[in-house]
């Protein structure tokens, strides 16, 4: 089943950048659905449409319906703090707030009005135990978010969106600033969320695409070339562009 | 002689580099010695003056004995006063200048009207407070009067300083609260004026610093040659440091120079002491900063 529908997407930058042309997608509910191709072709783009995060930037033209739970999000009257409250974002660089590491991961929750103490304590340790950081952190709490190494900054972030227990989960190149190792425990965790949450990624590389994509779509300069099964798409691409792209012919 | 020899420079790049690098220098000590003489010469002459009597004695003799306390006082509630004018007003604009004012025709006049304020002679303003709060609103010459106009004076200081101070926040902060579900109201109060603050504390010091030392604003607005008691209400005139300088320097014949120096150091110490304080906390701020 499709958590989100994309249908006939446009989107064009008021500096006349086309980023992405009548797209139409449909993200399955539960799995990691991996955007990839290269740099410029709209993947981010599509992220940030997807919680309205496009609303920060300079976006001048934008066309077309994305359906989440029976609702058209790009709707003006769309209730857009609700909707980022359902499907969170983690960046490709981790920016922890200027906050501590337990005020980092309640800051969602505590924006959205909880004060109350016991149910923060309880969404902080689930949340950081889910990003696999608690074992890490549980004893210094109160310290800066910055204090943590950047592998841990990212776990941080992904703990920061998972203490709100959104539906979708979007990540833009969570691993390009991390090291091998940290990638690797980054990698395992978003797999093992997939029965809980809907994922869609932006790999930074191909490989990483292969390896994480239950479905996986490829965009090239704002359009959607293929979408497909993840083992369908890399094995055995339909499309020539695909191939070539996902064989290191061009990239 | 070999060929190479005659078109072989007088002096080598390097010596070059390290002449012009060492003429910067001089040039960058020089502009220090007249603040480093200034002040020691001030201190040095003025010290002698420095007494308890002197600093919280009413003058005596026409001034030319006696402390020189109303004008403490009168400067002092006068930096109040712009503090309590100036800073809600200024930051507040600032704030909106820099998270919600959109880039269009109305921001960039406000710009542009700020931006010429700050370049207004003091003593236009001084006229525009004699105008507009003593006769006009008939406040009469008084603290009132002169904290408005030293406030209004101040402003366009502590708006870009403030906004100045919101735009340093990383960008990266507002998304990723944003992002989070955050409003823009709560990720400005919860995230960024914290960050924020003390550079936005810094410009308000040195605003109100600027505002403390001034003496044309305050000259046809409130402050007074001499008052026998200290002011009670915020209707009542002051004495104030910048002016009673001005009074005892060319007004009261037979004035004793020490008088004139210690008073001077008194405004030095005040002056330079906030400005200190705003030093300190921006290295503190600094150093705990995590980005």
């Amino acid at each position: 089943m499709d958590k989100i529908v994309i249908e006939n997407l446009s989107v064009r930058y008021s500096d006349g950048l086309e980023s992405l042309r009548h797209v139409n997608l449909g993200i399955p509910e539960n799995a990691i659905t991996v955007l990839f191709g290269p740099a410029g072709g709209g993947k981010s783009t599509l992220l940030r449409v997807l919680n309205r995060l496009n609303d920060l930037s300079d976006v001048d033209h934008l066309e077309g319906r994305v359906i989440f739970n029976g609702q058209n999000i790009l709707d003006p009257r769309t209730n857009v703090i609700e909707l980022r409250r359902k499907i969170g974002i983690v960046f490709s660089r981790p920016v922890p707030l200027p906050l501590s590491i337990y005020e980092n991961v309640s800051y969602g929750l505590q924006m959205a009005g909880e004060r109350r103490k016991s149910r923060l304590d309880e969404a902080v340790e689930k949340a950081l135990r889910l990003a696999v950081l608690w074992d890490e952190v549980y004893d210094r709490l109160d310290a800066p978010g910055t204090a943590l190494s950047g592998g841990q900054q990212q776990r941080l972030c992904l703990a920061r969106v998972l203490a709100l227990e959104p539906e979708v989960i979007l990540l833009d190149e969570p691993t390009s600033a991390l090291d091998p190792v940290s990638t690797a425990r980054i990698e395992k965790l978003l797999g093992q969320l997939t029965d809980q949450y809907t994922i869609v990624l932006v790999p930074h590389n191909v490989q990483q695409a292969a390896r994480m994509a239950d479905y996986a779509a490829f965009f090239l300069q704002g359009e959607l070339v293929e979408f497909a099964e993840g083992k369908n798409l890399f094995v055995n691409p339909k499309d020539q562009r695909t191939e070539d792209y996902v064989q290191g012919r061009f990239g | 002689m070999a060929s190479s020899d005659w078109n072989r420079p007088v002096i080598t790049p390097r010596q070059m580099e390290r002449i012009g690098f060492n003429l910067l220098r001089l040039i960058a000590l020089l502009t220090v010695l007249p603040i480093i003489g200034l002040v020691v010469y001030i201190i040095i002459r003025g010290l002698p003056a420095i007494s308890l009597e002197f600093l919280v004695g009413f003058p005596r003799d026409g001034m030319r004995a006696g402390g020189i306390w109303p004008a403490i006082v009168g400067t002092i509630y006068l930096t109040l006063g712009t503090a309590i004018t100036a800073v809600p007003l200024g930051v507040a604009a600032g704030i909106y200048l820099a998270e919600y004012a959109a880039d269009n025709r109305l921001t960039r006049m406000i710009r542009l009207a700020i931006i010429n304020l700050a370049g207004i002679p003091s003593v236009v303003y001084g006229l525009f407070g004699l105008g507009l709060f003593v006769l006009f609103l008939n406040f009469g010459t008084s603290i009132l009067a002169s904290s408005l106009t030293l406030g209004i004076m101040t402003l366009p200081v502590i708006i870009s300083t403030t906004e100045e101070a919101l735009r340093s926040v990383p960008y990266s902060f507002r998304v990723v609260s944003i992002s989070l579900g955050a409003t823009r109201w709560q990720t400005i109060w919860r995230i960024v004026l914290p960050q924020a603050l003390s550079g936005i504390l810094t410009g308000v010091i040195l605003g109100l610093e600027r505002a403390a030392g001034e003496t044309a604003p305050i000259l046809f607005t409130g402050v007074a040659f001499f008052l026998p008691r200290l002011p009670e209400s915020p209707f009542d005139a002051t004495m104030a440091l910048p002016y009673h300088i001005f009074v005892i320097s060319t007004q009261v014949p037979g004035m004793p120079v020490q008088i004139q120096y210690g008073t001077v150091l008194v405004l030095l110490v005040f002056v330079l002491g906030m400005n200190l304080i705003a030093t300190l906390i921006r290295q503190r701020a600094r150093a705990r900063r995590q980005w």
